[in-house]
């Protein structure tokens, strides 16, 4: 079992941290995981990017070039990586920021406001946080409690922010829940 | 010690230290600068001493002082960087002087660009620099294997008492991935006490002298030849590599090195689900190269794929393997851009068709 995700924004928007995250919450399951940012001459506020892969086995190609999911946190990202998304894969897209839809009909799209919900809930920076949790809740990748650890663990030097941060990640993460495939046991109930 | 998330820079400087080197020397250049950003932050903490020199050239040289006085020792930089060390590096070779140098190569030619590549393979195993000396070359494939690998180049340098480079691309630079330092790692050779080293003379010993000058002809004849002798134990017990996939009977054998691998890897657990069988043949050591591996693999194949982000330099020793003529297909990517699972896959099936020009050499 393998999750691939590509994560893409504007610098600034906290996306190699998130992707960072996710690949730590991988490494305390016990999964093989890798974390591979964009390098090369970006203008400041210009688009970033990392891969991060989460697998059972040892992880073959750490560069991916069709996703089982792709968050676009801007427009930008979205119109480069919107074709990737693998068919029945996922397309994460942060329409507080994005007004254009997805012309993908073979994938799940799903719409996350992540600034706004941020925003209501008085922790704007962290609609990063907010996408993290969806793409969690839809793909099931880690877990969502392996991911508050590592959410304690990132802001261990600043306890005051590690609550709200938990609330973001969880307001995401339910919304992620919406689109989730259904799990085996809840298939069988 | 526990396994951390870590990027390949930082894994790398970190096994330098855990190498008990306390010395670094460099200059900047992408795509390995968080090598040195790392080692200037850690090795205060160890003791030891981080130095941005003026230049390359003044690195390579401050390196040959500090092995010279016994110290172990290390260099990292990328392409263009190597190649202003290149007269250095000889110096050391000639003054038999253990020195680790870390390549994270970036494409060229000249400044070219600063994405990966492997663009060095001839300048790493062939043509490192003028005199007549060879360098053990080591290409990780993973964070983890970059760390393991760099402790291996101090012991492998101070045991022939010869420099070691380590060689990766800039995906080995960036990347972040689980590594774990044995806190118990034992040296990977028998290391005698670094009697021939400079260390200041009392009288009780013969002088030690770092040198790479012999004007008499017969003086550096012998010197040669004890060079030779090395290099010749080194091709006898140093080569490295790793197999997978159908070794016994692959309708296609891939030879790649590096990340590269790791994509083919990735390709050929897709293809074996189509059921293609393929092999892969993995070099860890470059130089010397595992030329018996090669072709007792591909003697079992009924083609060969060679897999590169260079114009094919590897293919030299891939023909120098087989002994025979025989065609060699080739995939590359070249400039900084990346080969994928899916090109590989639809190379390998395109040499199963026939579909796939390969090249011919007499």
């Amino acid at each position: 079992m393998q999750n691939d995700v590509i994560m893409a924004g504007f610098g600034g928007q906290g996306i190699l941290l998130i992707g960072k995250m996710l690949a730590y919450a991988g490494m305390h399951e016990g999964k093989e995981v890798s974390w591979l940012p964009s390098y090369g001459p970006e203008m400041r506020g210009g688009t970033c990017n990392c891969t991060v892969v989460i697998s059972d086995k040892p992880v073959g190609s750490p560069v991916i070039q069709s996703p089982g999911a792709i968050l676009a946190m801007n427009l930008p990202s979205l119109e480069k990586f919107e074709a990737d998304v693998r068919p029945g894969g996922f397309l994460l897209i942060n329409t507080s920021l994005i007004k254009q839809k997805s012309e993908r009909d073979d994938i799940t799209v799903i719409d996350v406001p992540a600034n706004k919900i941020a925003q209501d809930l008085g922790n704007p920076r962290g609609a990063n946080m907010v996408a993290l949790g969806a793409y969690v809740g839809a793909t099931g990748a880690v877990s969502l409690e392996q991911v508050e650890a590592v959410v304690r663990e990132t802001f261990a030097a600043k306890p005051s922010v590690i609550d709200v941060n938990l609330e973001v990640l969880h307001k995401g993460y339910d919304l992620g829940r919406e689109h989730a495939a259904p799990t085996a046991e809840e298939a069988a109930s | 010690m526990a396994k951390k998330l870590m990027k390949g820079s930082e894994a790398i400087g970190e096994a330098a230290v855990q190498a008990g080197c306390h010395l670094f020397f460099g200059y900047p250049i992408t795509p390995q600068n968080e090598i040195p950003e790392y080692l200037s932050s850690r090795l205060p903490q160890v003791g030891g001493t981080f130095v941005q020199a003026e230049s390359e050239v003044a690195s390579i040289n401050m390196l040959y002082g500090a092995a010279g006085a016994g110290e172990r020792v290390m260099t990292s930089s990328s392409s263009p960087g190597i190649s202003l060390m290149a007269e250095g590096i000889s110096y050391c070779a000639g003054a038999k002087l253990p020195v680790v140098i870390v390549n994270i190569m970036r494409a060229g030619p000249g400044l070219g660009g600063i994405l990966p590549a492997q663009a060095d393979y001839f300048q790493a195993t062939k043509g490192l620099a003028h005199g007549d000396f060879r360098v053990l070359v080591l290409a990780p494939w993973s964070i983890q294997e970059a760390a393991d690998l760099v402790q291996d180049a101090f012991d492998l340098a101070d045991y022939y008492r010869n420099p070691v480079m380590v060689v990766g691309d800039g995906l080995i630079g960036q990347m972040m991935e689980p590594v774990e330092f044995y806190e118990d790692r034992k040296p990977i050779k028998e290391l005698p006490p670094k009697t021939w080293a400079s260390t200041g003379w009392k009288r009780d010993r013969p002088k030690a002298i770092i040198n790479s000058l012999f004007l008499d002809p017969a003086e550096l004849e012998q010197h040669n030849f004890d060079l030779k002798k090395k290099y010749d134990l080194m091709e006898r017990d140093e080569v490295r590599f790793a197999t997978y996939g159908s070794v016994d009977s692959a309708d296609v054998v891939i030879i790649a090195y590096g990340t590269v691998a790791r994509v083919c890897l990735s390709a050929i657990e897709a293809l074996e689900e189509d059921g293609i069988k393929v092999a892969m043949v993995r070099p860890i050591t470059l130089w010397p190269y595992p030329y018996e591996a090669v072709r007792e693999v591909a003697a079992k194949a009924k083609d060969i794929l060679v897999v590169e982000l260079s114009t094919g330099q590897m293919i030299e020793d891939v023909r120098l393997a087989l002994q025979r003529p025989r065609p060699i297909h080739f995939h590359c990517r070249l400039g900084g851009m990346l080969v994928s699972p899916e090109e590989v896959i639809a190379k390998v099936k395109a040499i199963k068709a026939g579909e796939s020009e390969a090249m011919h050499y007499a």
